[in-house]
C-alpha cells in the first residue's frame, strides 16, 4: 500500500494521547490505592489530560487531510453497525470527552468521594471518570488496529497481532511521554512511569516482532493464476490499461526498493524500541529532563517510520493485475 | 432474487478497447458528472476509468496465446467493499444486486478500494469521491430506449460480442446459460467475494481426424476402380492448339 501521511500521523498521535491518558488513570489509580503518593489535582492530572488532548485533537485534524470531502465527515458515524472505520468516528470523539472531563474535574476541584473502604481507601468521582474513559481509550486502539486487520485478504494486517501493536505501541509512547511529563510535574512518579514505560516497550518490540517475522514468511493466496483464471505457470503481463498509471498503480504501491523497507524497518527498530529504552533508563538514573524528553521524541519519530512501514509492507491482491509497476 | 452481471468471453475478446471507450463515454456524459482526466493529450494521460482492457501473454514462444482481459467491478455477492464504507455511500442493491456508490454521501476515504481484492474501484482525483462500473443503471432501465438498447454501453460498443449482461441467478438467461455450458469462472475464488461477473475461458475448438478416415484401406469403391493410365509420353493434343 502508499502510506498515506495523514493516516501515519493519524494514528501515531492518537496512540500518544491515548496512552498518555491510560498513564495518568494508571497513576490515579495506584495513588488510590495508596501504592503511590497522591498528586496535585491540576498541576498534574490536569496539565496530563490537556497534553493528551491535544495530541488527540491533532491526530484528528491530521485525519481530516486523508478525505476528500472532510466536510462530510459527520456521515462517517452512520454504519457503525459494520465498518469499523465509523466504529473508530465514534469512538475518538467519546474518548476526547472523556479525556476533557477527567481533566476538568481535576482542574475545577469537582472531586467528590463517591466510596470509602473500610481500609480508609477513598474513591473519588473522577477515578470513575477516568476508569470509563480508559475503556473508552482500549475501544479506540481496537477500532484503529480492526480497521486494518478486519481486511482479510491484506494478509500482513489480517492477524490479532495488528491489534496487539497498536495497542502496546501506543500505550508504550504514552507512557514514555508521561514518564518525561512526571519530571517536572510530580517528580516522585518518575520512576514509576519509567518503568512502565520500559515494559510496555520490551512488551510491544515482542509483539511488533512477531508481526514482521510473520509477514516475512506469509503465503499469499492469490496468485495470476487466481486473478485472471489461466492455469499456466508463465504469464506475462504486456498491458495494464493505462498508459500514465491510475489510481491502482498509485494507492497500492509504495515505490520504494526492498532495500529501503528493510532499512526502515531496522531503523524504526532501533527508534521505537532499543534507543527509547536506553535513554529512560539513562533519564531516570541522572534524573534528567533532556534525555528523557528525548526518549519520547525518539520514540515518536519511531513510531513515524514503523507506521509507515506498516503501510508499505502490505500487499494488496490487486497489485497482481499491475506487475510491471 | 435478482443479481445482474456481465459475462465476458475471453476466447472472443480481441482486446480492441471499445468497451474502455464507450464505457468513459457514457459514463462521463451521465447525470453522476464528469470522470476526470489529466493530461488526456499528453505525455502521460491518466484518469478515472470504470473498466480496463489489460494483456496476458501466456506460455513460452512459440506456444504463447495473447489473452485480453477486461476488467471492471463483477458486483460480488458479498461485496467485502460495502460493509466497511463508514458513510454508506457505498452500497449494494437489493433489487438487482448492483453496487453503487453515492457520490453525494461519498466522504473519499478509499477505504472501500482497499477492501476490494480486485483494484475495482478508482478514486477521481478531481471530485474526490470513489467511482466504479455502475452496470450502467442509467441505462439498463431507461424505458426511453428501445429494449434492445437498454443494456451497458460496453456490451453494445463490444464488436466481437465478447460481452454478455444479464440476471445470473435465472438458470435460463443467456448468461447463466453460457457460464454453465461453457466454463465460466470467477476471479480470485480464494476470498470468498463470491463475484457475480464471470469469464468465458480461452477454448480450442480442435478437429480429430484419424488416418484411416482419410484413406481407407478397405474402400469398396476402389475395388472395381479403372487403373490410372500410365504417364504419356508423346506430344498430346494439349501442347499442340491453342484453345
Ligand atoms: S469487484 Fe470490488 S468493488 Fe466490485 S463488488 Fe466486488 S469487491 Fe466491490
Ligand atoms: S471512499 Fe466513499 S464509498 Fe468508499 S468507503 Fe469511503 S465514504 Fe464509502
Ligand atoms: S457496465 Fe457500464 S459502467 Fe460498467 S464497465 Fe460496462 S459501460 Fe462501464
Amino acid at each position: 500500500m502508499h502510506p498515506a501521511f495523514s493516516v501515519i500521523f493519524l494514528t501515531t498521535l492518537i496512540g500518544v494521547g491515548q496512552g498518555m491518558f491510560l498513564a495518568l488513570f494508571t497513576g490515579q489509580s495506584y495513588a488510590a490505592a495508596q501504592f503511590l503518593p497522591a498528586q496535585d489535582s491540576s498541576g498534574f492530572y490536569a496539565a496530563g489530560s490537556l497534553i493528551a488532548l491535544s495530541f488527540l485533537v491533532s491526530g484528528l485534524l491530521a485525519s481530516f487531510f486523508h478525505l476528500g470531502h472532510p466536510e462530510r465527515a459527520w456521515r462517517a458515524a452512520a454504519m457503525w453497525r459494520t465498518s469499523w472505520l465509523s466504529r473508530e468516528v465514534i469512538v475518538l470523539p467519546i474518548v476526547m470527552l472523556f479525556v476533557f472531563v477527567y481533566g476538568a474535574m481535576h482542574f475545577m476541584g469537582w472531586d467528590a468521594v463517591i466510596a470509602t473502604t473500610g481500609t480508609g481507601v477513598t474513591f473519588h468521582a473522577s477515578l470513575l471518570a477516568g476508569a470509563l474513559g480508559s475503556l473508552a481509550v482500549f475501544l479506540l486502539f481496537l477500532c484503529t488496529a480492526m480497521i486494518y486487520a478486519s481486511i482479510r485478504f491484506l494478509q500482513e494486517w489480517s492477524s490479532p497481532l495488528t491489534v496487539i501493536n497498536y495497542l502496546l505501541l501506543g500505550t508504550a509512547s504514552g507512557f514514555t511521554l508521561a514518564t518525561a511529563f512526571s519530571h517536572e510535574a510530580a517528580p516522585d512518579l518518575t520512576p514509576f512511569y519509567g518503568t512502565w514505560a520500559i515494559i510496555i516497550t520490551v512488551a510491544a518490540f515482542i509483539s511488533r516482532s512477531a508481526s514482521l517475522i510473520r509477514n516475512s514468511q506469509l503465503k499469499y493466496k492469490s496468485t495470476l493464476r487466481s486473478a485472471i483464471g489461466v492455469r499456466h505457470s508463465q504469464i506475462v503481463q504486456m498491458a495494464q490499461g493505462a498508459m500514465g498509471g491510475s489510481y491502482n498503480t498509485r494507492e497500492y504501491f509504495h515505490g520504494k526498493k526492498a532495500m529501503f523497507l528493510q532499512s526502515v524497518k531496522w531503523i524504526f527498530m532501533a527508534l521505537v524500541f532499543v534507543a527509547p529504552v536506553l535513554l529512560l533508563m539513562a533519564g531516570m538514573q541522572n534524573n534528567n529532563i533532556i534525555v528523557l524528553t528525548g526518549a519520547f521524541v525518539v520514540q515518536y519519530t519511531g513510531l513515524l517510520l514503523e507506521r509507515w512501514l506498516f503501510f508499505a509492507q502490505a500487499r494488496h491482491p490487486q497489485n497482481i493485475y499491475y506487475q510491471t509497476v | 432474487m435478482t443479481q445482474l452481471a456481465l459475462v465476458i468471453d475471453l476466447n472472443v475478446c480481441v482486446g480492441c478497447h471499445a468497451c474502455v471507450t464507450s464505457c468513459k463515454e457514457w459514463n462521463t456524459s451521465g447525470p453522476a458528472g464528469f470522470m476526470s482526466d489529466d493530461n488526456p493529450y499528453g505525455k502521460n494521460p491518466t484518469g478515472t476509468f470504470f473498466n480496463r482492457v489489460q494483456t496476458y501473454e501466456v506460455g513460452c514462444f512459440p506456444n504463447t496465446e495473447t489473452i485480453h482481459f477486461p476488467k471492471s467491478c463483477l458486483h460480488c455477492e458479498d461485496a467485502p467493499c460495502v460493509p466497511v464504507c463508514p458513510t454508506g455511500a457505498s452500497y449494494k442493491r437489493e433489487s438487482d444486486g448492483i453496487v453503487l456508490v453515492d457520490y453525494d454521501k461519498c466522504i473519499g476515504c478509499k477505504y472501500c478500494s482497499w477492501a476490494c481484492p480486485f483494484g475495482a474501484r478508482e478514486f477521481d482525483e478531481h471530485q474526490k469521491v470513489m467511482k466504479k462500473c455502475t452496470l450502467c443503471v442509467d441505462r439498463i432501465y431507461d424505458t426511453s430506449l428501445p429494449e434492445s438498447e437498454r443494456k451497458p454501453a460496453c456490451v453494445l460498443a463490444c464488436p466481437t460480442s465478447a460481452r454478455l449482461f444479464g440476471d445470473v441467478h435465472d438458470p435460463q438467461s443467456q448468461v447463466s446459460v453460457a457460464i454453465r455450458e461453457q466454463g465460466g469462472y470467477a476471479l480470485m475464488p480464494e476470498w470468498g467475494t463470491n463475484p457475480s461477473n464471470h469469464y468465458l475461458p480461452r477454448r480450442k475448438t480442435r478437429l480429430h481426424i484419424h488416418e484411416d478416415e482419410l484413406v481407407r484401406a478397405d474402400n469398396p469403391l476402389k475395388k472395381e476402380q479403372r487403373k490410372p493410365s500410365a504417364p504419356v509420353t508423346e506430344p498430346t493434343l494439349d501442347d499442340s492448339t491453342s484453345w
